[in-house]
């Protein structure tokens, strides 16, 4: 007997293979020639535009559309590669809602913004698929730089020094580069293997040598790196997540968002991957939403997404919820989880309704029950395992101006590193910002 | 709903929409579903001589620019007349005419200028019924190498000239019509008025290269790697022809003369500008080949609405704007505006601020949160920031009453009309009288 969304406990093969395949291509299907010629005709060329202020790496905007209206869009991706080397991911991951789409004049005149996104996309796209990398390394200085963790930051920070002459040498504690674009990102937003794609892409700069599944702790450490190469970069991500702290967290079927969605992204085939009938999702982020919703289209048949506070507080954002609901994710807001019942496995999951009051969430003492027999946890990510002597500031790597932690020759950017929203698009601006001010540094001497 | 009959030059129809002399107008199939769709006439395409039928190229005969949203904006085309028989055109004329009688119909002619070929095909087209005749002196491509088109009316003598010969062997209205290819719109109207026109009709299109294929490096559109040029219409040459209607307008040699208005009319509006500006009617050709014979709904019920509204008859609307159009000497200089920006209606896109602070009179402010202020003291009214401004009427021109203090000259507005032939700048000034 074949499963079904209805099939009880976990379950893998809930849906037909081709109504899998169906729902996890493409979010948003790229534009072809004709589409970015339209889309690109609203943009109005602003002065000092505002999409390029609300771009955390300064993209110029106007110009990459301008580009593209005029039928060059291979120079529209030299100048979005020019601000941010993994301007192909961002243009599918970034939240364009709350960032230049939001800011587009556009939005304010009509409530239609300029689609942003998919032209940088459909720029991006055009360029890599010709397989040209348009940057040259400068003139070989000879020096050397650490870079540990492979994801945005890292990939960015490398990247920007191996243009300077510099040679870097990037760990990951992963077996394959990308971080979270190649194990955190929901599939339908990087199809076709795209984050593996642009890694081999950006590399084409050459001077980046990659060494996988070495980490701080496993072959290599700080102060090591500190006497070995002239600086060291720490992009390594948050590797731990944050407890529950709810009764019965060990039962099974619990487990944490972030490793399902690895999980997910790893599997060759999604028809094996097991999912619960009856999902709850604790949080309110990005990972909450994606986990969420690829569960719906894994073939749950029930998803909730629980979240301690009113759906304005919700770090996601509007539009991610609207996806989320669009595909049958419920939201239950101003609740929080007690305790996972059941014998052994998880069946349900007790809720206390809270109450907001400033900062602090305090239960109402009513309870309630979902049936739940997968719970996943998305409920922030934490720095593990800190390097030993570099401060730190609310759990994360101090840094001060482009990216300088509290010890000479060691920089730090993206999720691990204080300050900054944790997104893709951030972490790629101050891997760039830190091979800047590193590469001044290094010059110097 | 406004009347909107027309009477030009004794020549009624239902409403002041013509269709011009071009490809819509070249056969009977055309005309007939023009006709359906509510055009009140057509000006028929261009019959030659009899005998062997122009040819065509077989090639791209159109080329184009866009505006946003690959708008159509200009079109040029290298198409010559009428390529089909003489008396299969007069036919088809004869049969339209007989069902549609209430519709202009007039026959673009272009003959050699020779006076036989005048004689021989003017009678043929008295014989078909139609209202009218225009005669073609405004081709400016492939005809007029042959002497006929444009080389024509780029000479007045030969318009006057031609024109007598209509009205003698003719007994019915005879439009001429004018090429813009020339330096001053007046003189061939002038011979047109001389050699006893009973209206012309303008403008024709103009010279143009369209556009360059940077591969093959030919003009196009391209005829085997090699373009000639093309005639220019559509929305782009709109201005091109209503300064020239208004030059015949208030021209005193030819005060009073119908014009047939022609050039980028696209909508109720453009056709109610051209005739403000002393079209008698309107000719329309590029609007139909781009959005098909339908949009002569949209104008039928746009100019009806204008009408109703401003209480107004159509032969009131006619030339009401000439008395407005001056030369620049006469413009009044102590009238003194400012530009105002709506913070409401402004979207932020500081297009006014680019283009003033780059270009003009820096007379824009752009605050920390792109608040968009005009300086009153720098800014000349140059009316920049009104036309880059993507949302209408977010930026407008305010008048300051007299007795306002412009801020740029620190002088108060004064009440009296003042211009250049008095200004003391001026070298060769009038002085008022002491």
């Amino acid at each position: 007997m074949t499963n079904s969304p209805f099939t009880p406990g976990i379950a893998p093969a809930r849906l037909p293979a081709e109504d899998l395949a169906q729902n996890f291509t493409d979010l948003h299907a790229p534009l072809d020639g004709h589409e970015a010629l339209v889309a690109a005709d609203r943009c109005y060329f602003c002065h000092d535009a505002p999409c390029i202020t609300a771009c955390p790496t300064d993209i110029d905007i106007p110009l990459f559309i301008r580009q593209i209206a005029t039928a060059t869009p291979e120079a529209a991706a030299e100048t979005i590669f020019d601000q941010n080397i993994l301007g192909g991911m961002c243009a599918r991951v970034c939240p364009t809602e709350t960032l230049c789409e939001e800011a587009c004049v556009r939005e304010a005149a009509e409530g239609k913004p300029v689609e942003i996104g998919r032209l940088q996309r459909f720029a991006t796209d055009t360029l890599m698929s010709k397989g040209v990398h348009p940057f040259t390394r400068g003139a070989a200085t000879g020096k050397r730089v650490a870079v540990v963790g492979a994801g945005p930051a890292g990939l960015a920070c490398a990247h920007r020094l191996a243009m300077k002459g510099h040679n870097v040498v990037i760990f990951d504690a992963r077996p394959k580069p990308g971080g979270l674009n190649e194990y955190g990102i929901a599939s339908y937003k990087s199809v076709d293997n795209f984050a593996q794609a642009e890694v081999d892409w950006l590399l084409k700069i050459g001077g980046i040598e990659m060494q996988y599944e070495t980490a701080l702790g496993n072959g290599v450490s700080v102060d090591g790196l500190r006497s070995d190469y002239d600086a060291v970069f720490l992009g390594m991500g948050l590797g731990g997540v944050n407890a529950l702290r709810a009764e019965g967290e060990d039962r099974d079927g619990v487990s944490d968002a972030v490793e399902f969605i690895a999980d997910l992204r790893q599997a060759d085939d999604l028809g094996a991957l097991p999912v619960g009938r009856n999902i709850v999702v604790i949080g309110g982020g990005m990972t909450a939403i994606d986990a969420a919703v690829q569960s719906k289209l894994l073939g749950a048949e029930n998803v909730t997404v629980l979240y301690r506070r009113g759906r304005n507080a919700m770090p996601a954002s509007a539009y991610e919820q609207d996806l989320a609901a669009s595909k049958g994710v419920r939201f239950i807001f101003n609740a929080m989880p007690l305790e996972v019942l059941g014998n052994g496995a998880a069946t349900a999951l007790r809720c206390e309704y809270t109450r907001v009051e400033g900062r602090s969430v305090q239960g109402t003492g009513e309870t309630f029950d979902i049936p739940a027999d997968q719970v996943l946890k998305a409920i922030g990510q934490t720095l593990d395992g800190a390097p030993d002597g570099l401060k730190l500031h609310g759990g994360k790597i101090a840094v001060s101006g482009a990216g300088r932690t509290s010890v000479d020759g060691i920089w730090a950017g993206g999720d691990c590193a204080s300050g900054g929203e944790d997104l893709t698009v951030t972490a790629v601006a101050e891997g760039r910002d830190a091979a800047e001010d590193i590469h001044m540094q290094i010059s110097k001497a | 709903m406004a009347d909107l009959t027309s009477n030009f030059i004794g020549i009624s129809s239902p409403n002041p929409f013509w269709l011009a002399s071009a490809p819509p107008t070249d056969k009977e199939y055309n005309v007939r579903r023009a006709f359906e769709a509510g055009w009140g006439g057509v000006v028929w395409k261009t019959l030659g001589s009899e005998g062997l039928p122009v040819v065509n190229v077989n090639g791209p005969r159109y080329g184009a620019i866009y505006g946003a949203d690959r708008r159509l904006l200009g079109l040029n085309n290298i198409e010559l007349i009428t390529d089909r028989d003489l008396y299969t055109n007069l036919e088809e004329i004869k049969r339209v005419k007989a069902d549609y009688p209430d519709r202009a119909m007039i026959v673009s002619i272009m003959v050699p200028c020779e006076e036989e070929a005048w004689k021989a095909i003017l009678p043929l087209v008295e014989d078909t019924g139609a209202d009218g005749i225009e005669l073609n002196f405004g081709c400016p491509h492939g005809m007029s190498e042959r002497g006929m088109g444009a080389a024509v009316g780029q000479v007045p003598e030969y318009i006057e000239m031609v024109t007598r010969w209509c009205k003698q062997y003719y007994s019915k209205p005879v439009i001429v019509k004018l090429t813009p290819n020339i330096t001053d719109i007046r003189k061939p109207a002038e011979a047109a008025h001389r050699g006893g026109a009973d209206a012309v009709s303008l403008i024709n299109t103009i010279n143009s290269i369209t556009s360059v294929n940077l591969d093959t490096m030919s003009p196009e559109p391209s005829i085997d790697g090699k373009g000639s040029h093309g005639g220019y219409c559509g929305p782009a040459v709109k201005p091109i022809a209503m300064s020239m209607v208004s030059e015949i307008a208030r021209n005193a040699d030819t005060a009073g003369l119908p014009i047939s208005g022609i050039g980028g009319v696209t909508t109720w509006r453009d056709a109610a500008e051209f005739m403000a500006l002393g079209a008698g009617n309107v000719q329309v050709c590029t609007a139909a080949m781009t959005y098909g014979f339908k949009i002569v709904s949209e104008m039928i019920s746009g100019l009806s609405q204008y009408l109703d509204e401003k209480g107004m008859s159509l032969d009131d609307l006619v030339g009401r704007a000439v008395p407005n159009v001056t030369d620049w000497q006469y413009l009044n200089l102590n009238y003194v505006t400012k530009a105002r920006i709506s913070q409401d209606d402004c979207i932020k896109c500081g297009r006014c601020y680019a283009a003033c602070e780059d270009t003009s009179h820096q007379a824009i402010s752009m605050s920390e949160d792109r608040v968009f202020e005009v300086i009153d003291n720098e800014c000349v009214a140059c009316n920049l920031c009104v036309n880059v401004c993507p949302v209408e009427g977010c930026i407008t021109m305010e008048e300051l009453a007299p007795g306002a203090v412009d801020e740029r000259t620190g002088k108060p507005v004064s009440p009296d009309y003042a211009n250049w032939t008095t200004h003391p700048n001026n070298p060769g000034a009038v002085k008022a009288a002491e």
